[in-house]
C-alpha cells in the first residue's frame, strides 16, 4: 500500500518535471532541467532507488498504466493553451506509436527495417489522398493509411524472407531511399513540394478549431492529443498482448534460434510476414494521424534519417520493451526541440548517444523484462 | 511383425561431391531404442538432419508411419510427429524455460490472433494447464528444475540445459525422438541418469527412439538394436553384442585390421 501511495507521488512528481520541462523557456533553466534530470536518473540507477517502485508498478500493472494515462490526460490540461508543448506532446505519442509497429519487428521476431519512416510516409500520403479526394471518415482513413503501409510492406516481402542480417537491413535501406526518390519525381503525390491536408474530422468534432466548454478554454492540439493518447495506449496494450501470448514465444523463437523455431514446426516465413505486416500497419496509422496533425506532408518529412531515429529510439529504450521505448522517444523527441543548441547536432548526439548504450547498457535504458503470460484473474 | 515407425529406403544426401550420406536402409518399430553409433563425421547427424527435412534427400525416401516424408518441410515432418535434441544445445537462452518448452509445443498450441489479443481468459487456461504440464514433465527429469519453470534458460547448469531440450523434444508427445548426443559435455553417471529419466516418458509414450551416442555403455544398456555408420555407409546392424563384434566395426572404430 505504501508503495502504491510513493508510486502514485513518483508518478506526480514525474508529471511535475515534464510541465516545468515542456513550459520552460530560457535556455538555461532547460539546460538545468536536463542536466538534473540525468542526474536523478543516472543516481537513481545506480544507488538501485527506483527498485521497489518497478516492482510495485510492475506488481499493480493494470493500476500503472492507468497512472501513466492519466499523467499524460493531466498534463495536457496543464498546458492547455500552451500550442508548441502540445503539438510536442502529439508528436511524441505519434512515435510512440510508429516506434511500437518497429518493436514486433526489430524486438520480437528480428526482421530489421530500416525503413521505418517509408512505411510512416506511406500512411501519411494515403491519408493526403484519400481526405483530398473522398469523403471517407477520416478513422477509416488512418485504418486506410495503416493498410496502406502494410500492403507497401509486402513488396519487400520477398527480399526480406530471403535474406538474413545485414543483407535485410540493406534491403530496407534501399526500399527507405528510393521511396523518398519516387515521392520527388511524382508530380500526382506533389513532387518535391507535398501535399496539404484539411483539419482531422471525427463525427461533430472539427480538430482545428479552439475549444471552448463553458470556463475552459483550450487549444485545438488538445484534440489530437487525446486521438494520439487513446490510439497510442491501445496500441500499447495489443503489443504487450501479443508479447504475452504464445504468438509471442513464436516471434521470439524465430529472432533467437532460426533452426531451432523450424525443427519444432514453426513457418519461419508466416511470422516473419505476420510481425512485418502488422508492424507496418500499426507504423503506417501513426504515419497518417501525424500527417493530419501537420497538415502538409513533402518527401523530406519521411527522409531516411527519420528511420534511424526510430531505430535509435528502439535501441535506446531497450529492444522489445514497450515502456523503454516510451521513455525513448521522451528523450529523443523533446531534447532537441527545447535545447536549441542540440538541434544543429542532433544527429551527432543521437549516435553518440546509441554508441554509448550498446557499449555500457547493451541492453537499452529499460532492459526487456521477463515475460508475463496471461495470468488468470483471482 | 508389426508395420515398422518409420523405414529408410537408400535415404542419400550429397553435399556437392561429398556423399555424407550414402544409401542407408533403416527401420524402426514402434517403441524401441535404436542406437545409432559411428566414428566423427560418418554421417549421424546428417541423417537426422535429412530425416527432419533441414537438409533435402538427394536420393532415396523414408516413410513415417507408411506415409513417405522425404520432401517435406521440417515443420510438416514435426507436427506428424518427430522430435528432435541437438548436438549442441539449441536452447533460446534469454527466454524462460517455459518458453522454451512451448516452442517444442508448437503444434499442439493456438495461434489465432483472436484468442492470443482479445481471449485473455481462455489464454490464460490454456496457459495454466500448459504450465501444469510442463511443470510434470520436468518434474520425470529433475524435480527441483519443475519449481524453477519459469528462470531463463541461461540461468540453468548445462546437466538441466540438457535435460530442458529432451523436454522441449517430449512435450508434443511425439511418435519418434531423434537424440542427437545428449551425453555431450555430461559426466558417465550424469548420461545414465538422463537416459533412465529418458526411458520412464519413453515406455509412458510407447515412442520409437533413435539415439546417437558415443558412451558405448549406454549403447549398450539401453538400445535393443544398433545401426553403424562409416563414411555414410551402413557397415553393420544388430544387437550391441553382434555389432561390436564385427569385423567391420572395429576396423572403423579403432583401426584394426
Amino acid at each position: 500500500m505504501k508503495a502504491t501511495g510513493l508510486t502514485a507521488a513518483l508518478a506526480a512528481a514525474a508529471t511535475a518535471f515534464a510541465f516545468v520541462l515542456l513550459r520552460a523557456e530560457s535556455q538555461r533553466a532547460i539546460g538545468l532541467l536536463v542536466a538534473l534530470g540525468i542526474a536523478v536518473g543516472f543516481v537513481a540507477t545506480r544507488t538501485r532507488l527506483l527498485e521497489p517502485f518497478a516492482r510495485a508498478a510492475a506488481a499493480r500493472e493494470g493500476s500503472t498504466k492507468l497512472l501513466v494515462f492519466a499523467a499524460v490526460a493531466a498534463l495536457a490540461l496543464l498546458l492547455r493553451e500552451d500550442d508548441f508543448s502540445l503539438l510536442l506532446l502529439t508528436r511524441m505519442l505519434i512515435v510512440i506509436i510508429a516506434c511500437l509497429g518497429l518493436n514486433v519487428q526489430f524486438g520480437y521476431s528480428g526482421v530489421v527495417n530500416f525503413a521505418g519512416a517509408s512505411f510512416f510516409g506511406v500512411g501519411g500520403y494515403t491519408a493526403a489522398v484519400l481526405s483530398r479526394g473522398t469523403h471517407l471518415p477520416h478513422l477509416l482513413i488512418l485504418l486506410a493509411g495503416g493498410a496502406a503501409a502494410a500492403l507497401a510492406g509486402s513488396i519487400l516481402l520477398v527480399p526480406v524472407l530471403r535474406t538474413r542480417g545485414h543483407y535485410a537491413a540493406l534491403v530496407t535501406i534501399a526500399f527507405a531511399l528510393l521511396f523518398r526518390t519516387f515521392l520527388e519525381v511524382n508530380d500526382t503525390l506533389g513532387g518535391p513540394q507535398g501535399l496539404k491536408l484539411g483539419e482531422f474530422v471525427l463525427g461533430r468534432f472539427h480538430f482545428n478549431e479552439p475549444i471552448e466548454l463553458g470556463f475552459f478554454e483550450g487549444s485545438f492540439y488538445l484534440r489530437y492529443v487525446a486521438l494520439s493518447l487513446l490510439l497510442a495506449a491501445l496500441f500499447f496494450v495489443l503489443v504487450q498482448r501479443l508479447e504475452r501470448s504464445w504468438i509471442g514465444i513464436t516471434l521470439d523463437a524465430v529472432r533467437l534460434d532460426e533452426t531451432a523455431a523450424r525443427t519444432f514446426g514453426i513457418n519461419l516465413a508466416r511470422w516473419k510476414i505476420t510481425a512485418f505486416t502488422l508492424g507496418n500497419f500499426i507504423t503506417g496509422i501513426a504515419g497518417a494521424l501525424s500527417a493530419f496533425l501537420i497538415g502538409f506532408i513533402a518527401p523530406n518529412n519521411y527522409a531516411f534519417s527519420e528511420s534511424l531515429i526510430f531505430v535509435s529510439i528502439l535501441l535506446l529504450g531497450g529492444i522489445g520493451n514497450v515502456w523503454g521505448l516510451c521513455l525513448a522517444t521522451a528523450i529523443v523527441i523533446l531534447l532537441p526541440e527545447k535545447l536549441q543548441v542540440i538541434q544543429e547536432y542532433r544527429f551527432l548526439l543521437f549516435a553518440a548517444m546509441v554508441v554509448l548504450i550498446l557499449l555500457f547498457r547493451p541492453a537499452g535504458l529499460v532492459p526487456r523484462p521477463k515475460r508475463r503470460l496471461a495470468e488468470p484473474r483471482p | 511383425m508389426t508395420a515398422p515407425l518409420l523405414s529408410c529406403r537408400g535415404l542419400t544426401r550429397r553435399f556437392g561431391g561429398l556423399v555424407a550420406l550414402d544409401g542407408l536402409d533403416l527401420e524402426v518399430q514402434p517403441g524401441s531404442v535404436t542406437g545409432l553409433i559411428g566414428p566423427n563425421g560418418s554421417g549421424k547427424t546428417t541423417f537426422f538432419n535429412v530425416l527432419t527435412g533441414l537438409f533435402p534427400a538427394s536420393a532415396g525416401k523414408a516413410l513415417f508411419d507408411g506415409a513417405p516424408i522425404t520432401g517435406l518441410p521440417p515443420q510438416a515432418i514435426y507436427r506428424i510427429g518427430i522430435a528432435r535434441t541437438f548436438q549442441r544445445s539449441r536452447l533460446c537462452l534469454p527466454l524462460s524455460i517455459f518458453d522454451n518448452l512451448m516452442v517444442g509445443n508448437h503444434r499442439n498450441l493456438d495461434h489465432g490472433l483472436w484468442l492470443n489479443l482479445f481471449d485473455r481468459r481462455a489464454l490464460a487456461r490454456q496457459v495454466e494447464e500448459n504450465l501444469a504440464a510442463a511443470r510434470e514433465l520436468l518434474r520425470v527429469f529433475d524435480p527441483p528444475l519443475a519449481g524453477r519453470v519459469l528462470e531463463p534458460a541461461g540461468n540453468i547448469p548445462m546437466i538441466d540445459r540438457r535435460r530442458v531440450e529432451v523436454c522441449r523434444a517430449l512435450i508434443s508427445r511425439p511418435k519418434l525422438l531423434l537424440l542427437d548426443e545428449p551425453s555431450a559435455g555430461m559426466t558417465h553417471d550424469e548420461t545414465l541418469r538422463l537416459m533412465d529419466d529418458i526411458l520412464k516418458v519413453q515406455q509412458r509414450l510407447g515412442l520409437g527412439i533413435i539415439l546417437i551416442e558415443h558412451e558405448m555403455s549406454v549403447i549398450e544398456r539401453i538400445t535393443s538394436r544398433c545401426v553403424v555408420l562409416n563414411y555414410g555407409r551402413k557397415i553393420a546392424e544388430g544387437g550391441f553384442a553382434k555389432v561390436s563384434r564385427d569385423a567391420q566395426v572395429r576396423q572403423a572404430y579403432l583401426g584394426l585390421a
